[in-house]
């Protein structure tokens, strides 16, 4: 684009007061320069649109508040803006009309100015030929309503079921508990899943593959070819966004032995008992002998919440065993269900069922521990408790016992195989050899043709399950374009996961949107830049490829990274991995902000300056709200917000150093477990590269404590200035950077 | 196709703000209609999340950002829906919006609240501290603007419309009522806590020392009436020696008759807050069941458990009184194994007060049912969807997740018709 500059300086909220105008206005050189006292006024931005309409003004530097405030008014659509933040980090954070003040405010327009030389006006990237099919695997609860919802907003859906039949588990069930209020309902109610298979498979819009798996997933959202094999056959299919449903597996019972199971027939789980009651049509005839089982004993979390087997809490399992109860009692007045629990959990409105439980006589209750379960002859069982609210040891007999067992989500097998092969992978490819050998592969899900790997990958503590990292973002995977539903992404019961679905299948429909338009999925859901390398310059050292948080890069034969644009997120992780600084955005590249950072001059040889790379999402706003509070920051640092400190390239320090700056602060998310960084590991990678800043330390002979890096979170504006200050007084020890001057 | 491209939403908390930016990113129109001055409701008011233990201000910053970004987004703070008429595809939503006495171009410098001579009580702190009739409803609020109280103004004052120098303040304005066209809505008003003063026997209200967990997350956030400082409100003393009352209304059938699912999960996070803030605390919690279902959450529950000075007890609390000399709070628990009452004394005790549906008082919209406890009944109405809280109680994690999937319920109503 042909730029045709303008700078704007607004002399509101103190600005005016704390910094002389004229003086900073003196330092624009060879473009129009405007001041207003009130810029966000509808005068102001006046000021702004007359310029663009008379003098063709379309790259504008506004010097007035944050860009996090009057987003609104400082919208100027077709046009360049840079927005330099003199009121939160200039006016409000320093003392007024003090040297080193007003050095910062110009420092700050400089850069601003720097930047917008730089940039250019974004195009989006949009690819040819997308599909806006939906493919869901897995054909269970979760699998068919994401497909419903899908098909019935419009899209074309592509349903593929591992088993010969639609319906998961549901189909082994005999009840569910009805939703809605519990009183004066029936406490069981049929499943309906006949009903809903039938409404998959006579919708037009609905295509159903059975006896089904994914041979292949190749591509990225928009533009997926997903091969699906059936029978012997196989057909590739043009896929846009993807539903993973896969659900998950009960625990595997013959490890609980200790709780009987495998050593008398009448000891069973809470899916082989479901099971037994859809056979009998709610008669629960026990397996041993086929006698009617009138005394039922529920064991509570069967290899839950124990280290040694499932560490977690399924949480439909508590409410499956009161279901069950209903099951022993429904048929027999003189039946009786005793459920022995750790915790009764069954959150919100699930307590009105519970209490139902409680109502009835037949229903025995009691928080245990469970020490054994034993024969005690013609079949029946002994079980034996302590702590109970029975008594402090109870011996009890029954006719069959539940294990109210676990869940584990399909995902978890691919996940530990392939965790176990990047571990091995890390000792050498003798190791790595050698473990392919031994290890039994088990059956991949996604199988994607991904430089990263085939499946969506591990998250530390989420045991497998398809999850998201966030709190606020459920739907967040590592794989854009991938939603996980149900119980592969956590423990859910069945109504749960029909919304689940729900939601998923709108994030996949929400994805294929913005791809057809050219515009990034969360969290930078309006970003139409996309990361341009040039090639040509490219080393094939494999940084970028190895780095993204999305698996967005891959790579050919001979190494060299090709990105697959539609799984890109924006952070700009490559950008701060590529050491040959070839990976470029339109407004965001490594030149553009390392001529940023050369703007900055020490105005003598005694005077520190520092510059902070901050990530945007949380420092900056916390550092915004610092200002808000007029809490005092050192002017001799100058903050520089990236999109993720993820995009920190090391360039940035050497230059910065090399040039006479006295240090480089770098201000990112919390990272390790429960980490908060929007794009999973930017803050970490920066910290991993930032441990190899000694070497450029060292060459320049440089004490290593002039770079730092702080892990800092959006609410610890408070104790931000006070981490900055105390980091520049021990520059300030260390004394100028001997580089000054040269 | 239905007549309107417009899906309003009604609550701008995390459910609604979910819902808001998940359908303006897949082109819907969005209006946004929230009763308080600010987005963002009782998240807003959190410290942090369970169990990550991180800031909900740094998701709302995200939503946010994605709003501002967003020219699909529109939205009406300081607003009641009073009337919804029509159907699926064509609705009428009739709002009411309150006058804020401040408009856009206020730039939040704060002169009209170091102007204002008159104080109000803070609800955003459950009225723990104060600020001027003129303020900002808290530091990082969307949207950065401020608002006047003129309940609590002095008379004919207009102090704050004098020291605006943006021509932001207008204590004319009138509430104006205004009328939406939507072709769906989203029911999204969340919750409130539960009125602990109603518990007779756990005397909220009555021992000074005796706070609800919502009151700790303000105590021991940095933007809060102490700055995060946890301390106790008879004398400001540390509070080192802390109990937390579990099913504070909870499961009760005189009170609320359902789980309140996050009371567990947030006294265990408090509990840690106590911890982190003095290490030589030591924390109580009784409790009836502890309800920490689901993966991360039992890890969460194991981190309180291995934690030597976080004591979980199974027991019921029959009564709270205060030693009238010391302000300490004196609890008397029954133990649930053997039967037998003892007392104990802390600094200060915090009931795990539940959530009633904002429906439960707030039923002006006619044209859907409601339960029995105030939630609204799903698919009670075509075209009106209920999310989060008000179908059941539930966190975060599972608001955000329901709001999501009311978005393509949405979709569906904008195109059948």
């Amino acid at each position: 684009m042909e730029k045709k500059y303008g700078v704007y300086i607004c002399k509101g909220c103190g600005i005016g007061e704390g910094v002389n105008i004229e003086k900073l206005a003196n330092n624009v050189k060879g473009m129009v320069c405007k001041t207003h006292d009130i810029l966000c006024s509808p005068e102001g931005i006046n000021l702004i649109k007359e310029d663009m309409k008379n003098e063709g003004v379309n790259a504008i530097t506004i010097a007035a508040c944050s860009p996090r405030v009057k987003t609104e008014e400082f919208d100027f659509p077709g046009a360049l803006i840079e927005r330099v933040n003199l009121r939160e980090f200039v006016v409000w954070s320093h003392e007024p009309n003090n040297e080193e003040t007003q050095s910062l405010a110009e420092d700050y327009l400089l850069m601003g100015i720097e930047k917008i030389k730089k940039g250019d006006l974004p195009e989006p990237n949009i690819l040819q030929d997308l599909s806006s099919t939906i493919l869901v695997i897995g054909g269970g609860v979760s699998g068919m309503n994401a497909a419903i919802e899908a098909a019935n907003a419009g899209y074309k859906v592509v349903l593929v079921e591992k088993e010969a039949q639609l319906g998961g588990f549901a189909n082994r069930l005999y009840k569910k508990i009805p939703t809605g209020e519990y009183f004066n309902k029936p406490l069981i109610v049929d499943t309906d899943i006949d009903k809903l298979i039938k409404e998959v498979e006579s919708h037009p819009d609905i295509k159903v593959y059975k006896s089904s798996k994914i041979e292949k997933t190749e591509g990225q959202p928009g533009l997926y070819d997903v091969t699906v094999s059936t029978n012997g056959g196989s057909e590739t299919i043009k896929i846009g966004a993807i539903v993973l449903a896969t659900g998950w597996k009960p625990y595997d019972a013959t490890k609980l032995d200790y709780l009987g199971y495998g050593k008398s027939q009448n000891v069973v789980t809470n899916i082989e008992f479901e099971e037994i009651a859809k056979k009998g049509n709610g008669k629960i005839l026990r397996p041993s002998d086929g006698k009617e089982a009138k005394k039922v004993a529920f064991i509570q979390c069967a290899g839950q919440r124990d280290q040694n087997h499932l560490p977690y809490c399924s949480s439909m399992c508590c409410a499956t065993s009161l279901k069950q109860a209903r099951y022993v009692r429904q048929n027999n007045k003189d039946a009786v269900a005793m459920v022995l629990y750790k915790d009764i959990r069954t959150p919100g409105r699930l307590e009105l069922y519970y209490k139902e439980a409680q109502n009835d006589p037949g229903v025995m209750l009691t928080k245990a521990e469970i020490k054994g379960v034993s024969d005690a002859g013609n079949g029946n069982l002994f079980i034996e408790a302590e702590n109970t609210l029975l008594g402090e040891k109870i011996k009890l007999e029954a006719d069959m016992v539940v294990l109210a067992a676990g869940m584990i989500p399909t995902t978890r097998e691919p996940q530990e195989y392939l965790d176990g092969l990047t571990l091995a992978g890390t000792k050498g490819d003798e190791a790595k050899a050698k473990y392919i050998e031994e290890t039994p592969k088990p059956e991949f899900i996604l199988n994607l043709s991904y430089r990263q790997g085939p499946e969506i990958p591990s998250l530390e503590g989420a045991y497998g399950f398809a999850d998201s990292n966030f709190i606020c973002f459920p739907y967040e995977t590592r794989r854009t374009g991938i939603y996980a539903a149900g119980g592969v992404r956590r423990p859910m019961d069945m109504s749960e996961a029909q919304d689940d679905a729900a939601g998923a299948a709108f994030k996949a429909i929400q994805c294929i949107d913005h791809v057809s338009r050219g515009v990034a999925v969360h969290p930078r859901a309006w970003d139409i830049t996309f990361p341009d390398p040039l090639l040509i310059r490219c080393t094939s050292c494999k940084r970028c490829t190895e780095e993204c948080p999305f698996g967005a890069i891959d790579e050919d034969e001979k190494g060299t990274p090709f990105y697959k644009i539609n799984r890109c997120r924006r952070c700009g992780t490559c950008m701060g991995a590529c050491p040959e600084r070839i990976v470029s955005f339109k407004d965001y590249s490594v030149d553009i902000i390392g001529s940023m950072i050369k703007t900055i001059e020490s105005p003598d040889e005694e005077t520190i300056r520092i510059i902070a790379l901050v990530c945007e999402n949380d420092a900056y706003p916390a550092l915004d709200t610092a200002a808000l509070q007029r809490k005092k920051i050192d002017p001799a640092v100058r903050f520089i917000p990236l999109r993720c400190l993820g995009g920190m390239n090391l360039v940035w320090i050497a230059d910065a150093l090399s040039r006479g700056l006295d240090g480089v602060l770098l201000l990112g998310c919390k990272f390790g477990e429960n980490y908060q960084c929007h794009f999973v590991k930017g803050s970490e990678l920066a910290n991993y590269r930032f441990g190899k800043v000694g070497e450029t330390l060292n060459k320049l002979q440089l004490e290593a404590e002039r770079v730092q890096l702080m892990q800092v979170a959006i609410a610890e504006y408070d104790k931000l200035p006070d981490m900055i200050n105390e980091y520049v007084e021990r520059v300030k020890e260390i004394g100028p950077n001997p580089f000054k001057g040269f | 196709m239905a007549e309107s491209n417009t899906v309003v939403i009604i609550g701008g908390g995390f459910s609604g703000l979910t819902a808001a930016v998940e359908a303006a990113e897949a082109e819907k129109d969005v209006i946004v209609i929230e009763k308080n001055p600010y987005l963002g409701g009782r998240v807003a008011q959190l410290n942090k999340y369970f169990w990550k233990l991180c800031p909900p201000t740094c998701g709302l910053e995200i939503q946010f950002k994605r709003i501002k970004n967003n020219a699909g987004v529109k939205i009406y703070t300081l607003a009641e829906v009073q009337d919804i008429k029509g159907e699926e595809g064509n609705f009428d939503v009739s709002v009411k919006v309150n006058p804020r006495y401040v408009n856009e171009k206020c730039v939040a410098c704060d002169a009209c609240a170091q102007a204002c001579p008159s104080y109000r009580d803070n609800t955003f702190n459950f009225g723990m501290d104060k600020t001027k009739a003129a303020y900002l409803p808290f530091n990082q609020a969307f949207p950065m603007q401020y608002v006047i109280d003129r309940n609590s103004c002095a008379p004919n004052c207009k102090a704050c419309a004098d020291a605006c120098k943006y021509n932001a303040i207008d204590l004319s304005m009138k509430p104006e009522t205004i009328n939406i066209k939507a072709g769906a809505v989203i029911m999204a008003m969340g919750w409130n806590p539960y009125d602990a003063s109603k518990i007779d026997n756990l005397s909220f209200g009555k021992v000074q020392n005796v706070i609800t967990n919502m009151m700790m997350e303000r105590l021991s956030a940095p933007n809060g009436p102490t700055q995060g400082k946890i301390i106790r409100p008879s004398d400001g003393k540390e509070v080192k020696n802390i109990a937390f009352v579990q099913c504070a209304g909870s499961r009760d059938e005189n009170h609320l008759p359902f789980c309140s699912y996050i009371c567990c999960l947030a006294s265990l996070k408090q509990a840690m807050y106590v911890r982190e803030q003095y290490p030589d605390s030591k924390v109580r919690i009784f409790y009836i069941d502890l309800r920490t279902p689901g993966l991360y959450e039992h890890r969460f529950l194991k981190k309180a458990m291995d934690d030597p000075d976080i004591t979980l007890t199974k027991g019921k609390v029959a009564g709270i009184n205060e030693d009238p000399e010391t302000k300490d709070v004196i609890v008397e628990v029954e133990d649930i194994f053997s039967g037998s009452k003892t007392k104990l004394k802390f600094d200060m005790v915090v009931l795990a007060t539940g959530m009633e549906p904002a429906t439960k008082t707030f039923q002006t919209i006619k044209n859907v049912s409601y339960t029995s406890d105030g939630f609204v009944d799903t698919g009670a109405k075509k075209g009106i969807y209920p999310v989060g809280t008000l179908k059941n109680p539930v966190d975060v994690v599972r608001s955000a997740q329901d709001a999501t999937s009311a978005v393509i319920k949405g979709i569906q109503s904008l195109r059948r018709i």
